[in-house]
This record gives C-alpha cells, structure tokens and sequence, in this order.
C-alpha cells in the first residue's frame, strides 16, 4: 500500500512550537531543566526543540544531551543493534529531566532510557515527551506527557519520522507492510 | 554492518576490515560508558563467561575481567596454577567440567598455540583468544590499532614498526594482521635472530637498525624481551640488546619528527625502553591499557549478542 503522510511540513513545525509553549508552561525558564534526546531518532527532536526554545525564551545554552540506549535494552539479542554516541556533558542529579523520543510505540526504548539515564544521577523528576504516540501498541505501563499527534495504528504499520537535516523534509509518514 | 563475521575471535587473521571497523565503532561507545561516573551498564546480566588462565597474566586478566563486570556478566576465573591440570587432567576435559556448570562464554589464555581453535571446535560455547602461545593475542592487537586510530585520526597510510622479540611474539604477529587489514605499513625491527625467516612472506619490511626503523616510522610498538619463551640464547646479553635496540629519550629527540612510542606490558625499564621514555608524552602506553578495556567489551558485546546461536 502506498505510505500516507500523517504530518506535513506546516503542521509538524506548528506541533513544534505548540510543544515547546506546552514545555515552558511548566518548565519557565528550563533553570532547573534539561532535555535528553534518545538517540537515534530523539536527538532530532531534541535539537529541534532546543532551537525553538532558545527563539522563544531568547536564552542561551539550555541542557541538551543525546542518550542512547543499546546496552540497556533487553532485546539486543533479536535484532541486530548499532550503538550510537552518548552525550552528557551535565549532571542530572535533582534536575527536572524531559526525556524526549520521535516515536512512542511499544514502550520498550523508553524502559532502557529510564534505565540509561541514571548513570548519569538521581533526577528530581521525569517526563515524557514524543512527536507521534502510537497509543495502541504498547507493551509497558508507559504514557508520554507531551505529545505532538496520537495515532491509532496497528503493528504490523510503519510510523517513520523525517527530519530536514537527514530526509530533507519534515514530516510524518505511516507505511503498511 | 550489524555483526561480526565471526562467532569466536580466534585470531585477527579470520576478522575482516569490516568486522574491526564495527569492534572500533562500539569500542567508541564503551569508551564514553566507562568514563561515566556509573560506569556498568546491563547489557550481559544474564552471560557467564570462565576466564581460563593457563598462563600467567596480570593486565589482560584484570582488562577483561573489568570488561565483564562493567557488562554485568557473571565470572569465574580460573587459573592453572592449583587447579587439577595439576593433577595430570586434560585440557578438553577441565573446559568441559566447567561448561557443564552452563557457561556461555570462554576467554581463554594457553601456552599451546591453537589452544583457542582446539577448543572452539570440540565444545559449544564462543571462545575469544586471550593469547596462545607465540600464535595471536586479537584483543591486543585490536586495542593497539584502536590507539593509533585515536592518536593519529586513522591507522590507514600510517606507517608501523615493531622492535623487538618478533620471533616470540604472539603480540607482533597479530598486530601486522590487524594493522595490514587496516592500510597501514609494518615493518619489523629487531636482532636476526629473533626475526623469523618466514616474516617478509607477510607483507612487513624488515630493517635491523633501529635508528632507520625509527626516522621511517609513526608509530614504534615496542615489545618486551620474553626471556621465558627463549630455550636458548638469542642475543648475547640484555646490555647489548639494550644498547642496540633500547629507545632512550635522547634518541627519540634527536629524530626529525615526532614519533609515537606503544608497548604492550609489562615493561622492562631499561630494556627495551628507558624510564623517561616510558613516561614521556610520546607515549600512550596509559591509554592502551584503558582502550584495552573498552576494546574487551566491545568484543564481548558483539559476540554475545549475535542472533544465531
């Protein structure tokens, strides 16, 4: 079947903008907040999200770090994993941390996140937040606290993110197979 | 790619360039993980690896242990002396008692070469090679190359001597295959007699002056004397070794260009190289020993996880 566009590009920087409105509604001036970025696919929302932030809030250096989450996963023996690079460069420890992933869908790439992150110290608070929330596929007791667009689909269906840094365009796409 | 080529790292001679390309990219990795103030991550919880030391060992032994616990494995170690070898056991039947208390992997270090190939096809679990006899010693060689690579931006054109017992190195042999797989040039330095006569059959430039070795090279590699390995004397003493092969500091400054100075341990100050050379900001003899680390769970990572059983 051909793949259907979920978001295009005015809606996706829209739900953007909408998100980081809905970030600093309860973050203010992020002084005591960071966002991590899950890697891969994360990080592009986390940069995107900074960027954004740093316009409306015209402050500079918020804290955004880039996590992955390979070695914490529990089903790296049934597909085939690449790590990617982790980067920190703050401690966590009593920070408000927005943990923040493209696509929400089993629940299991959050579990090792959650996991991930406490190397990096003991959070005063944890929160979610995801561009597209696959609401009826989820195998974990986990719900996002932002979120950009719901969806209802099955899992046999493909929800891809692009990014106009590495697909050129943004926007949103579910493929079924 | 995903996977090693491989289900058991034997030797580097079976590893493709591709395969140590991925064992670097995840190297990369672990080396930001153990420079983390929680420095385990839980990826091996449910593997049991035997560290089999049939010959003595301090910093290899201690690397890969480090590497499994910061993997979160479960070890046992196990080393030949007052163990039943003693009491006249073979080999094939110790590996076995200890498999049948379910272990899931083998780090294996032998005084036989082919000791690591002999096992992995009689028994059933992934065996990885932590030196046997004068045949490889991979993980060495891995961390070695990964050093350069991160010293020097790439290991590809960089031109690599090693000095030193060649004839009895376990250490030199797999540091040409991994460093040829990579692109870079070896040459060999050392006494005729402690140079095989097979090894320019290799590929490697062979060159008994060590101060020509030395202005032709980036990186020098240099390897300890094994007295223990030699049943007969090769050189007439160590104070003429050293005189002929040692590196000092004066003569590392009186080079044209910078050079990069490895060993892989233990050192003999004063032997092969000097105290001020061990020290000196040439060389990253430190920074082996902790890529060593990183290199370890990267293999042991890639190993345990790969999907087909």
């Amino acid at each position: 079947m051909k793949p259907k566009l979920i978001l295009e590009k005015k809606a996706f920087e829209l739900t953007i903008i909408r998100l980081c409105y809905q970030l600093i509604e309860i973050h203010n001036d992020f002084s005591n907040s960071v966002i991590i970025g899950l890697q891969p696919r994360g990080v592009f929302l986390a940069k995107r999200l900074n960027v954004e932030l740093e316009r409306i809030l015209n402050k500079k250096h918020l804290e955004v770090g880039a996590l992955d989450v390979t070695f914490h996963r529990d089903d790296f023996r049934k597909k085939e994993l690449i790590p990617n690079a982790t980067q920190i460069d703050f401690i966590i420890e009593d920070k408000n941390v927005i943990l923040v992933d493209d696509v929400l869908f089993t629940g299991r790439t959050i579990r090792a996140g959650l996991d991930a992150m406490l190397a990096f110290g003991r959070p005063n608070d944890v929160e979610l937040l995801v561009l597209i929330d696959r609401r009826l596929s989820r195998n974990l007791p986990i719900q996002a606290k932002y979120i950009g667009k719901t969806i209802d689909s099955v899992a046999s269906e493909n929800v891809k993110v692009d990014w106009k840094e590495t697909e050129g365009h943004d926007r949103v796409w579910i493929y079924s197979s | 790619m995903t996977k090693l080529s491989t289900k058991h790292l034997l030797g580097i001679k079976d590893l493709g360039k591709e395969d140590i390309q991925l064992i670097f990219s995840t190297a990369d990795n672990f080396k930001e993980v153990i420079n983390r103030p929680i420095k385990k991550v839980p990826s091996l919880r449910d593997t049991t690896i035997a560290n089999l030391f049939f010959e003595n060992s301090t910093r290899t032994k201690i690397s890969f242990e480090l590497a499994e616990k910061r993997l979160s494995a479960d070890v046992v170690n196990f080393s030949a002396s007052g163990s039943s070898l003693k009491k006249g056991e073979t080999l094939i039947d110790t590996v076995n008692n200890i498999l049948a208390m379910k272990i899931d992997m083998v780090v294996m270090r032998h005084p036989s070469p082919g000791a690591a190939l002999f096992l992995s096809r009689h028994i059933n679990s992934k065996i990885i090679n932590a030196g046997d006899g004068a045949h490889e010693h991979p993980t060495q060689a891995l961390l070695d190359a990964f050093s350069i690579r991160e010293k020097l931006g790439e290991v590809k054109g960089k031109k690599v001597v090693i000095v030193g017992d060649i004839m009895h190195s376990r250490v030199a042999l797999s540091n040409i295959f991994c460093l040829q797989k990579l692109g870079a040039e070896v040459m060999v330095c050392g006494p005729t007699t402690l140079i095989p006569k097979y090894i320019s059959s290799l590929g490697v430039k062979v060159e008994h002056n060590l101060r020509r070795a030395l202005e032709w090279c980036d990186v020098a590699n240099m390897l300890r004397i094994q007295l223990e390995r030699q049943d007969i004397n090769y050189f007439p003493s160590l104070r003429e070794y050293t005189m002929l092969y040692g590196v000092s500091k004066k003569m590392l400054d009186s080079l044209k260009k910078e050079i990069i100075i490895m060993h892989p341990g233990p050192i003999n100050r004063g032997v092969e190289i000097t105290s001020d050379v061990a020290d000196s900001k040439e060389s990253i003899i430190l920074n082996q020993v902790e890529n060593g680390v990183a290199i370890r769970m990267a293999v042991l990572f890639l190993l345990a996880g790969r999907t087909d059983q």
